[in-house]
């Protein structure tokens, strides 16, 4: 749907190579397209003005480089203005001292409030504090239901006053359940609202006097449109937000409305929702956001998620022998099992540059037919494991046979294996994903 | 019916004030004080077209619509294009079968309702049903969400305030057989109406996707021809990613129709326009408010009509 902003740009720029300098004149066609680029992604209108702007002025003048592309060279203004934008990287929970640290999530209806406030208390808890979970939506039906049921899943500590209550009693009340509990952190879920609903705006800024939090996280979802400004503003207003949390990040959303929520608001964007699941959620990084609403990769990300959850020496063995692309179907299956300790298997695709566009067409990933794959493999000698290409017609009947399967699934496995090698291979080289026409032509990955 | 009418148009026109002030009180404003039309008052309607989510294809194509229709019409006055944009609009959102039967001809009538997570689904549900009710339908739904936290739950508290039969497994079961047994129970129960709640789902997970088709096929197989709607739910405040989830919702089942929620904030959900003129799927209802009756059927004419906020010529 979105032609890569770099391919645009190439075109515009063909006219400027030679010319010497930046001008506004033959920075117009290039300021044009990634103005369209930026309203694709769904920034703001009036912040892309000002952006754009900016933007010119910093290029106005500058040599063009003989050494890069003038495209790049654009890019790389762009770029860095929209990081300096978004401000700073990895902005933590700020804590209280003494506590406790009291989080309040608000936000529009919809935007994952409650499911992010369990995330937020599943990761407190793993840095070794005692989260308290407050079901403060005495509105949408089962709300508190369902932060009672997160709670447990995340397994913390949670409280309410049921869906009589007056939320703001719930949440006052919650300080005095923490010291009892000997909680540390209270995680307030308010109810989603309207910014334009007086009187439920009202409400949240009562809680607010009431319990003076720590932080104030404006929950917002990265599908969000030009209206963004709108609503952030009007929250930003009527409370003081510390901090912004961007959810639904695993979709295919340029995510624009990170530019606009931190142009309007000023607030660091601290984390952002990468799943369904309640470890899904992940330190924000400007730089991989830039390159996400510009139509690049996230490696950043990529690498320290691996970092995170996986073995280091296998990580780097496998970094090793996928560059050398000598690993054999004893690795893949060692990945396979890797890249199930890290989570969905496509949030993890995703990340890899190139690679999200491509994620949904025929690139199902179904980790149902892990345990399919793995009975595979383990059915194959070592020899066949490492050396795949003696896997002939008998070979594959013995190997369905002794995993429950049928030739099929070996036949498809085995080609899934040659395709993911290659791909692998690829992306480990970086720049071979952008291949000869733009897009690189992906093999089909059926299976996976 | 003529009051209940009215009181409709006028609330809407009321929920939509928000939409109106900025949309075409924005096109006022940059008509008014202004001679003649030049390049600069397009530019200002591009911004205001943008600004409502309405992408900057669909913008620019109507934009360049009314550049063309300006010249041959030999338009002087800024004013005269604010006909021209209604025409536009109009031309846009008219396009299409906005109605919902809600009758088959034999058997129950099955609507399935799709979308992302916090689109607004289980609350659009809860709605048809009672509206359905009061028209003297019988009702059930059908809680195939099985996947979020409580998500039943909130479903079911629904059912009860509006007295509507809920047919239900227990959560992390196969929402396949639950759309199952929801057609078998509303075959057996003689009911008018099923409407099948799905959990909410990014369109980029494909095995999700995979579990929405097996969902739409076990419903045809129990009851031929249908769901006869499948209604994709679409936060108003959604932006061009909105494009993007028509399309691939679309390739996965038979979208009838499009359903845009919470359009009484200040999100204009000008997506909604992209999508009919782009995938052609028509928009069904509007949500403009937390109430039963702000759930109401999308009356493009009269959507423009309340837009521009001139009374209904129905009326």
């Amino acid at each position: 749907m979105f032609e890569s902003l770099s391919k645009r740009l190439e075109r515009t720029f063909k006219n400027i190579r030679g010319q010497g300098k930046l001008t506004e004149k033959n920075m117009k066609d290039a300021l044009q397209e990634i103005r369209l680029a930026l309203l694709e992604a769904d920034v703001n209108y009036k912040v892309v003005k000002q952006f754009i702007a900016d933007v010119q002025e910093k290029a106005l003048g500058q040599e063009v480089l003989d050494s890069i592309q003038p495209g790049q060279q654009i890019v790389k203004i762009v770029h860095d203005e929209l990081i300096q934008l978004m401000g700073e990287a990895n902005a933590p929970i700020k804590l209280a001292d003494p506590p406790p640290t009291i989080i309040m999530m608000v936000g529009l209806q919809g935007q994952g409030k409650t499911t992010t406030a369990g995330k937020l208390a599943l990761r407190l808890k793993k840095k070794g504090h005692k989260p308290l979970l407050v079901g403060a939506d005495v509105y949408r039906p089962a709300a508190i239901r369902q932060l009672e049921v997160v709670a447990q899943q995340a397994e913390v500590e949670n409280f309410n006053l049921g869906e009589q209550a007056d939320p703001v009693d719930t949440c006052l009340m919650s300080l005095g359940e923490a010291q009892m509990r000997n909680c540390d952190v209270i995680i307030l879920d308010t109810a989603g609202r309207l910014h334009v609903d007086e009187q439920m705006m009202d409400e949240v800024r009562r809680i607010h006097d009431q319990v003076s939090p720590t932080e104030i996280l404006f929950v917002a979802n990265a599908m969000t449109g030009q209206d963004a400004v709108n609503s952030a503003k009007q929250f930003h207003d009527a409370l003081p937000l510390t901090g912004v949390i961007l959810t639904q990040m695993d979709g295919d959303a340029r995510g624009g409305a990170a530019i606009s929520l931190t142009f309007v608001t000023g607030c660091p964007i601290k984390f952002v929702g990468t799943g369904e699941k309640l470890d899904a959620l992940e330190p924000f990084h400007p730089r991989s956001m830039a390159d996400q609403i510009l139509g690049m990769g996230d490696v950043v990300s990529l690498v320290e998620k691996a970092q995170d959850s996986l073995d280091q020496d296998k990580a780097l063995k496998f970094q090793e022998k996928a560059r050398k692309a000598s690993w054999d179907l004893e690795d893949f299956l060692d990945q396979m099992q890797q890249l199930k300790k890290m989570g969905p298997i496509g949030d993890l695709m995703g990340k890899i540059p190139g690679m999200s566009k491509m994620m949904g067409k025929g690139m199902a990933v179904d980790e149902t037919d892990f345990s399919h794959m793995e009975a595979i493999i383990r059915s194959m000698t070592p020899k066949e494991r490492s050396h795949p290409k003696i896997i002939n017609g008998s070979r594959r009947r013995r190997i369905a046979d002794g995993s429950g399967t049928t030739v099929q699934d070996v036949n498809r496995l085995l080609k899934d294996f040659e395709q993911t090698r290659k791909m692998i291979k690829q992306a480990m080289k970086g720049k071979g994903m952008k291949g000869g026409k733009g897009r690189m032509k992906m093999p089909q990955f059926p299976g996976m | 019916m003529t009051e209940e009418k009215k009181g409709f148009f006028g609330r809407l026109r009321d929920r939509l004030t928000k939409t109106r002030t900025t949309l075409v009180e924005g096109v006022k404003q940059v008509f008014a004080g202004r001679t003649r039309i030049d390049d600069e008052v397009f530019e200002e309607l591009e911004q205001i077209l943008i600004e409502a989510d309405m992408g900057v294809e669909t913008v620019l194509a109507i934009v360049e619509d009314m550049r063309r229709i300006s010249q041959e019409r030999r338009l002087e006055n800024p004013e005269d294009l604010f006909e021209v944009l209604k025409e536009e609009l109009a031309s846009v959102m008219i396009p299409g079968d906005h109605t919902v039967e809600w009758e088959a001809h034999d058997g129950p009538h099955v609507t399935l309702v799709a979308g992302v997570n916090g689109s607004g689904k289980t609350t659009t549900i809860a709605k048809l049903a009672a509206k359905l009710k009061a028209d003297n339908k019988s009702v059930l739904i059908g809680a195939a969400d099985t996947f979020r936290a409580a998500a039943v739950e909130q479903l079911s508290t629904w059912a009860e305030r509006i007295d509507v039969p809920v047919i239900k497994h227990k959560e992390g079961a196969d929402p396949a057989a639950v759309s199952f047994d929801a057609a078998d129970a509303a075959i057996a129960r003689k009911m008018d109406t099923l409407i099948i709640d799905t959990a909410g789902r990014l369109h980029t997970k494909v095995n999700l996707m995979e579990e929405l088709k097996k969902i739409q096929r076990v419903i045809g197989k129990r009851i031929p021809g249908a769901p006869h709607e499948v209604l994709l739910v679409i936060d108003a405040t959604t932006g061009q990613n909105g494009l993007q989830q028509a399309k691939i919702f679309t390739e996965a089942l038979n979208v009838t129709g499009i359903v845009i929620t919470k359009l009484d904030g200040t999100a204009k959900g000008g997506v909604a326009l992209s999508i009919q003129k782009q995938l052609g799927i028509p928009i069904k209802y509007i949500g403009v408010g937390e109430k039963v009756e702000d759930l109401q059927p999308f009356d493009p004419k009269q959507f423009v009509a309340a837009l521009f906020g001139e009374e209904s010529s129905e009326q």
